[in-house]
């Protein structure tokens, strides 16, 4: 008990004081790109296969299941011998063998599960696609970095450049501009895919993040056209029923 | 009617009041004949009780209020309610009614209290009803307080640690206090537990028994209307009111427009911007509860953001008390001042339409108050009207206009020039 109430308050001061630190970090305001979001199954297929490549090693989605991803015009078949590496069945979710802890202990922080990172990641500065968009076409060379790798929006990423096999590396010049430090990206050595292909695998990507943010919006808004027609026609009836009952109070 | 379910009728109510009450809350219920757009808003909230209530017992069903964490590193009471979206058929349809359910009733119960305060309708003999009302409107926030903590999101977590830590400011007994509240020394699965139990039964029952003593209260003294007269002054041979209507049938079908209209928006926050432009659902609370890192900016809520302006404009200590403890005193006296109004309203008339400009003048500056109020709860301390106006002192004006309104009404309502009242209800 009395080892656990000390945990506890080892928490709360470490929570004091990071907080300020934080605070400064994340206040100052970005100009994100906007996110090119296409809910087309091809682009949700390509970016499937990029997240179970390239983030799913790490990262979890462990709220989605993989069979979910019939909903994207993929049959179980298709997904078991292209996006399952492992002895994982169709119905299992998106988890990865590595342990919170684990991670934590090597990278300093815990990859995040990135069912919800498209929603986590909305702001004043822009959707969360938006972020996510700018965010994987930002990374730079740096030196300074364990990792080597540096990021735009978010810098001192935890996070290596995973897809730097095909973005290439880009190195960061940063200049005081009118408005504070402004930082300028050139293509040092180009990488697999053209800037243009880059742009799209990215924009590819995002879509899946934002579907599998919330796989049922479409879902969600198609029946809403049907609940809201439902609706005109119910409150038009129901003023017609009103008005004949009204039409002797005056 | 045939014999056989008049029998069955009879049968009952040698038994069970029912046509008695039939009769008494809805077919001899006599309400005034000139309600106007105002008067939907006690019958939607009603509305939205029942919403909340039969979509909250579902998501019980599947909902965990356990912080332990599940072999991805999530909280489980966050992934249940991730389970509920994307597992449970139709979870998702009932969560979003839920989550947006909780900012319509305030929506509809702030629209329900100004209507009181246009129309005078908690003046004599309404004052317990309108105190009524006010301790509803105190259980709804405990409610939607609680309530906000169980996704164990981000938010839910430092809301709570937020809110919770006030009543530390509290001299000699603060410091215990929030150990009992939290059940914890910090927040956490006994926190959230008892913050469940608290959400799904003891307030819900509370609330629901204030709402019967609302209607109930409602139902002796009859329904105040825009006039601000009383329709029992003036009774036909029988008894009944001469600008009376009964209930049932003529308000209960308008009524149904009213919640065919309503659903309308309702709907369309549900099925399109469920998360409210990040003001119904915040983004950050998509991120499950991590006690180790401070999100940037902790913002309640939107229905709370008045009186958490309130809270923020005390910035002063006050006979050896930091300001924390006069900024809670605060908030708490701006919710509970309006159980007082119907002791401070001197005026010889009631409603708006009869009132002087100088009420006119008071109510509007109390209105864009409150909103300037919300509008700069949402905003961190250091936010400035189009980066020049500082949103500090402007808090700190509207809160002092908020209370003048309240504390000057005695005065002012009784110097106010009013225009006689009519003797029978009129349609405006």
């Amino acid at each position: 008990m009395i080892i656990r109430m000390i945990k506890s308050l080892k928490r709360l001061a470490a929570a004091a004081l990071f907080a300020p630190a934080l605070a400064f970090g994340a206040a100052a305001a970005v100009d994100l790109d906007r996110a090119p979001v296409s809910m087309d199954p091809a682009s949700l297929q390509h970016g499937a296969k990029l997240f179970v490549n390239y983030c799913l090693n790490c990262h979890s989605a462990s709220f989605v299941r993989y069979n979910k991803l019939t909903e994207i015009g993929l049959t179980e078949d298709e997904i078991r011998d292209n996006l399952m590496f492992t002895g994982e069945r169709v119905g299992d979710l998106m988890t990865i063998a590595m342990r919170p802890k684990e991670s934590k202990a090597w990278f300093g922080a815990t990859p995040p599960d990135l069912s919800l990172i498209a929603r986590q990641r909305n702001s004043a500065s822009g959707s969360g696609a938006d972020w996510l968009y700018t965010y994987l076409r930002q990374f730079y060379r740096d030196p300074a970095r364990p990792t080597g790798w540096n990021n735009v929006i978010f810098s001192n990423v935890g996070m290596p450049h995973v897809l730097w096999q095909l973005q290439g590396e880009q190195v960061a010049e940063v200049t005081e501009g009118e408005h504070g430090k402004e930082v300028k990206l050139t293509l040092a050595k180009p990488g697999l895919m053209s800037p243009e292909e880059y742009d799209k695998a990215i924009a590819d990507l995002v879509s899946f993040l934002v579907w599998m943010g919330e796989p049922v919006a479409e879902k969600r808004q198609s029946i809403g056209v049907w609940v809201l027609l439902f609706l005109v026609v119910f409150s038009g009836i129901a003023y017609l029923l009103k008005k004949n009952y009204w039409k002797d109070i005056h | 009617m045939t014999t056989k379910s008049q029998a069955l009728l009879n049968w009952i109510d040698e038994r069970f009041p029912l046509t008695a009450n039939y009769k008494a809350h809805l077919s001899e219920y006599y309400a005034p004949k000139n309600f106007n757009f105002w008067y939907f808003f006690g019958s939607l909230a009603l509305l939205v009780l029942v919403i909340q209530i039969v979509t909250g017992i579902f998501l019980v069903m599947h909902y965990k209020p356990d912080a332990t964490l599940n072999a991805s590193g999530i909280p489980i009471a966050f992934a249940s309610v991730e389970y509920i979206m994307r597992e449970v058929p139709g979870g998702w349809l009932i969560r979003y009614m839920h989550s947006t359910g909780a900012s319509a009733f305030f929506v509809v119960v702030y629209l329900h209290m100004f209507r009181a305060m246009l129309y005078g309708s908690y003046r004599k003999p309404r004052e317990l009803l309108w105190i009524f009302g006010v301790l509803i409107f105190l259980c709804l926030m405990a409610e939607a307080f609680m309530g906000y903590l169980l996704p164990w999101g981000q938010m839910s977590f430092w809301g709570a640690q937020v809110i919770i830590n006030l009543f530390s400011a509290i001299p000699v007994i603060g410091p215990d206090l929030t150990i009992v509240l939290r059940g914890d020394f910090v927040i956490g699965d006994a926190t959230l537990n008892r913050f469940f139990a608290l959400h799904v039964i003891a307030v819900p029952l509370v609330l629901i028994g204030l709402v019967a003593a609302h209607i109930i209260a409602l139902h002796e003294v009859g329904s105040n209307n825009p006039d601000g007269i009383e329709i029992k002054k003036k009774k036909d041979a029988n008894g009944i009111p001469l600008d009376g209507i009964p209930f049932h049938p003529y308000y209960s079908v308008k009524d149904i427009v009213g919640v065919g209209v309503f659903l309308f928006f309702f709907s369309m926050v549900v099925f399109f911007y469920p998360e409210g432009g990040g003001y119904f659902l915040e983004y950050n609370n998509f991120i499950p509860a991590d006690p180790l890192k401070t999100p940037p900016h902790i913002a309640p809520v939107w229905y709370f953001t008045p009186y958490y302006s309130v809270l923020r404009a005390v910035t002063f200590p006050l006979f050896g008390l930091d300001a924390k403890f006069w900024g809670v005193v605060a908030m708490g006296a701006a919710v509970v001042i309006l159980a007082f109004l119907p002791w401070l309203d001197r005026s010889p008339v009631k409603s708006i339409r009869y009132r002087g400009p100088i009420y006119k003048t008071a109510l509007t500056i109390f209105i864009i108050c409150f909103v300037i109020l919300g509008y700069l709860g949402v905003k961190p301390p250091e936010y400035a009207f189009f980066g020049v106006i500082p949103g500090a002192p402007v808090a700190q004006l509207c809160s002092v206009l908020y209370f003048a309104f309240f504390i000057l009404m005695p005065w002012y309502t009784k110097i106010d020039k009013c225009k006689p009242e009519p003797e029978r209800v009129t349609f405006k």
